[in-house]
């Protein structure tokens, strides 16, 4: 073979792979539904066309080309793709716990388009999710908005393009409890507060560095070295430059009110706390911040700093005027995000719109994603779900999810095994008996193994 | 003396003020003569009634139906339409023996040992658990509370969900635990290789052979010397039940291949009273568990499936696949790690979505469980002479936004608050506000 034939199949071979699915979109009508916009009411008996992966129309008796495909949903609810601000799955890891402050980390760089998770939180409606570095340190990691587009074998083709950056920080027992067992600060409330101002402390000095040595290089003559790089460093920094969403781990109202008065300190504007299991206790201080909260919507007593929480804990914060959400945190909630919304139905009578926004516009706010994502509304992405029953009622069954107006997700048709991609190393015996919620705490997951490698522990 | 006056005037304020709070909600459960009036009554036996009457009287159900004599005396409480319900029963718990979850002070439902039967429950039931009242505002008014740990690990015990001491609350049902041998692994924590798991189930198979056998020789030596002479045994002593068929033995048993095996242990070793608990992969056995003729008490209903290659529904449709093989099939929460037994209803209503029927789904949280564990004449369903356990509700009870709003527990008309009503009532409109 000829070296331009070898270079012309390298190239097609290349265009095949790392195209494919970062480039793939639908087109489909989605016809006569009761269609719950989410932002603009609900619509009875209504179609949806989306083109190319977006939303081009919304209105009655669409036509399309013959050809397109065509969902009937007559009898079904529709409803924007459902969003998880809180989510690890689709992660080979979740820690970075070998130091207190490792915001130089990214969970981007460890996606795995393979794990079966990503089907099952379609199979729950669940199209978008915020792939969260864990807790266990108080500065943890970057985090990826990812689009759950199974299927792909491209983990970069998994990062939903150009959502805003993300870090997770954290407060409270998990960063605490982490110190303790290193013997390094931070082992209480107090020593959380200060390695975080320090951290930014230290950021605005190097800034300063940076800013300096920018500004005198132009001048001609200058002769000097730049100052050291670091990454660490220098994503604080994009943090107080604000272009770095800020998503902090935090369950007391203490700690909370405690990360209000550092990120006003040093200027940080955009703030999402996660779990705020007490948020509903310091809602109006929350609320005046411009801060938001995306929270469970029943879980506690798996720890002391959630022994205090209440169920009505959403309902509260909405009422204060905190913008809400709900999230998962978990492989098994992810896939009925849906139901967890339900929750604020009973737990403070919340009405329909309001609850389908704690899993659809109000988690694309807090991921900075709200002109893609969130509600059907032309222009925006071809994310749906769709159901048999009301999504708010137990009997809710979701028929088919579509991401960029692709159906990864149809009951009808999908065959049991999913998997994508099998472990060779796996017998078909092998089983996995999961308990509910925090008995296994995700958000620690690889912590406790570094705990075990550095302690030799096994506990 | 114009300082006295306002003072007398604070303390009328006070005093109004007490007593206001005092009257709108007693934190106290209330007995006496109720006639529940003008409900649709879901008796779970005996069908569904429009326009009916419940009266509970001496905390038992003394007439249910329409074209009921209510009482001279009895507080009438005019339902307006809504739904009664028995009392829900969540037969997999650890209610009153975890406070929190992550703190050893604030759990007692492990004891060490591998073969500790003798580890009783009821003994260490906190009956002032911040768990009982969320649990029983939501209408589950009746709960297994058991220990876990290893293979034998202690004797679970049903329990009403109030009272003021274990005894009070006790509701007639003890069973032993049995950890099946287990193949499978245990959460995503649990990186122990197949050959490893496989050795530690065939060596806890050793084990639990090794005790049964004793406890067989136990049993009869004891009932040869009627009951004296045999010694100190304490294992054994809570087991000789088991053996006699006196007491159940509720197997814990998850995978296919270990279901397999405690079908053919169960026979081998010719245990009269089992029920099986868990069964997540019970629909890949249902027809061989309905030739046993063993009763399933299934859950967490709403969960992952244990394969990955696994439909995603597998845990959702398992109850349902088992019924319609004809196995006897209760539904538990298996909410532990989460303390949300209030849930109970949710996973019924995942069954029904994932193809159970409505009937046998409220059968599973009702009146099944207590068949299964021998209490059905005294609850699982609004019929006369049973115990008051009971709820009121706004619509059905398996939908998210229904609300309760009665609830009776062996009688007493208990507060409809717990710790996180009373977090809302105090935090939704908090005081002062952003002022100091």
């Amino acid at each position: 073979m000829k070296m331009k034939n070898i270079l012309l199949l390298l190239v097609t071979f290349s265009i095949l792979t790392s195209g494919n699915a970062q480039t793939e979109k639908g087109t489909v009508l989605i016809k006569n539904g009761t269609v719950l916009t989410i932002t603009k009411g609900t619509l009875a008996n209504s179609d949806i066309l989306i083109k190319d992966g977006k939303i081009s129309q919304v209105g009655k008796g669409l036509t399309v080309p013959e050809g397109t495909r065509v969902i009937d949903a007559t009898g079904l609810f529709v409803m924007p793709g459902i969003i998880d601000a809180h989510s690890h799955i689709a992660l080979d890891q979740i820690n970075e716990g070998t130091n207190a402050i490792t915001p130089e980390v990214y969970t981007g760089d460890v996606l795995n388009p393979f794990q079966v998770s990503i089907y099952r939180a379609l199979a729950g409606g669940c199209s978008v999710s915020h792939a969260l570095h864990g807790s266990a340190n108080s500065i943890g990691g970057q985090s990826q908005t990812i689009k759950h587009r199974w299927g792909t074998y491209d983990a970069d083709a998994l990062k939903m393009e150009g959502a805003p950056r993300t870090i997770k920080f954290a407060l409270g027992e998990n960063p605490t409890g982490h110190g303790r067992r290193d013997g390094v600060q931070p082992q209480t409330r107090m020593g959380v507060e200060f390695v975080i101002r320090k951290a930014f402390s230290e950021a605005k000095e190097y800034s300063a560095r940076w800013d300096a040595y920018n500004k005198a290089k132009v001048v001609k003559g200058f002769r000097g070295a730049p100052p050291a790089y670091s990454l660490r460093m220098q994503t604080l920094a994009d943090i107080l430059k604000g272009e770095i969403i800020l998503h902090c781990h935090s369950y007391r109202a203490d700690e909370i009110q405690m990360m209000l008065k550092v990120t006003k300190d040093f200027g940080i504007k955009r703030l999402v706390f996660q779990h705020t299991n007490e948020g509903f206790k310091v809602a109006p201080e929350i609320a005046a911040a411009g801060a938001m909260a995306s929270v469970f919507a029943d879980w506690w007593q798996y720890k002391l700093e959630v022994y205090f929480s209440t169920a009505y804990n959403a309902a509260i914060l909405v009422r204060n005027g905190v913008l809400t959400s709900i999230n998962s945190d978990s492989p098994d909630l992810i896939r009925h995000l849906y139901h967890e919304a339900a929750k604020t139905q009973k737990y403070g009578g919340l009405n329909d719109d309001e609850a389908l926004s704690l899993i659809t516009i109000n988690p694309a706010k807090q991921l900075g994603v709200e002109n893609r994502v969130g509600s059907i509304e032309v222009g925006k992405d071809g994310d749906i779900a769709i159901f048999r029953n009301h999504p708010l009622s137990i009997y809710a069954v979701p028929q088919y999810t579509l991401v960029d107006g692709l159906v990864r997700f149809d009951r009808e048709k999908d065959p049991a095994d999913m998997r994508i991609m099998v472990d060779p190393k796996q017998t078909d015996e092998v089983t996995t008996i999961y308990e509910i919620g925090h008995g296994y705490d995700f958000c620690m997951q690889d912590a406790s193994l570094l705990f075990e490698a550095v302690t030799g522990e096994n506990k | 003396m114009k300082k006295t006056q306002s003072l007398s005037g604070a303390l009328t304020v006070a005093i109004f003020l007490f007593v206001g709070v005092a009257s709108a909600q007693s934190p106290k459960g209330k007995s006496g003569v109720f006639a529940l009036t003008n409900a649709t009554l879901e008796t779970v036996t005996k069908g569904t009634i429009a326009n009916g009457t419940v009266v509970i009287s001496g905390g038992k159900i003394t007439a249910a139906g329409t074209n009921i004599q209510i009482p001279a005396g009895a507080e009438v409480i005019n339902c307006n339409g809504m739904k009664i319900y028995p009392g829900m029963i969540d037969a997999g718990t650890k209610i009153g023996l975890v406070e929190v979850g992550s703190i050893p002070q604030g759990t007692d439902e492990r004891e060490s040992g591998e073969i500790i039967p003798q580890m009783k429950a009821l003994t260490a039931v906190n009956p002032n658990a911040t768990v009982i009242p969320v649990t029983r505002i939501s209408g589950v008014t009746t709960a297994i509370t058991m220990p876990e740990g290893g293979l034998l690990p202690g004797t679970a015990a049903l329990i009403n969900l109030h009272g003021y001491t274990p005894d009070q609350m006790f509701a007639g049902f003890e069973g032993v635990i049995l950890n099946f041998p287990n193949t499978g692994r245990r959460g995503f924590g649990d990186r122990r290789t197949e050959e490893e798991l496989k050795k530690a189930s065939e060596k806890a198979l050793v084990q639990l052979n090794d005790v049964w056998d004793k406890a067989m020789q136990y049993s009869k030596l004891d009932s040869a010397t009627a009951g004296k002479g045999v010694g100190y045994y304490p294992e054994l002593q809570a087991l000789v039940p088991v053996i006699r068929g006196e007491r159940a033995l509720m197997i814990e048993v998850n995978a296919q291949k270990d279901i397999q095996a405690a079908l053919k242990w169960v026979q081998e070793k010719k245990v009269k009273r089992v029920i099986f608990t868990g069964v997540s992969e019970g629909w890949r056995e249902a027809e061989n568990i309905a030739k046993a003729n063993i009763p399933v008490i299934a859950g967490p209903v709403i969960a992952i499936p244990n394969r990955d290659y696994d439909r995603y529904d597998a845990q959702y449709a398992n109850p349902g696949l088992m019924r319609k093989a004809g196995v006897r099939v209760a539904i538990r929460s298996g909410e532990e790690g989460n303390g949300n037994y209030r849930n109970l209803p949710y996973h019924a209503g995942f069954a029904v979505a994932y193809g159970m029927s409505k009937e046998d789904a409220l059968r599973a949280v009702t009146i099944v469980p207590a068949e299964i564990l021998g209490v059905s004449d005294q609850m699982g369903s609004i019929e006369v002479g049973k115990t008051a356990n009971l709820f009121v509700c706004d619509g059905d009870i398996f939908e998210t936004k229904t609300q309760v709003s009665h609830v009776f527990v062996a009688g007493w008309k208990m507060p409809m608050q717990s710790r996180q009503t009373l977090l809302y009532d105090e935090f939704l409109k908090r005081e002062p506000g952003l002022t100091k």
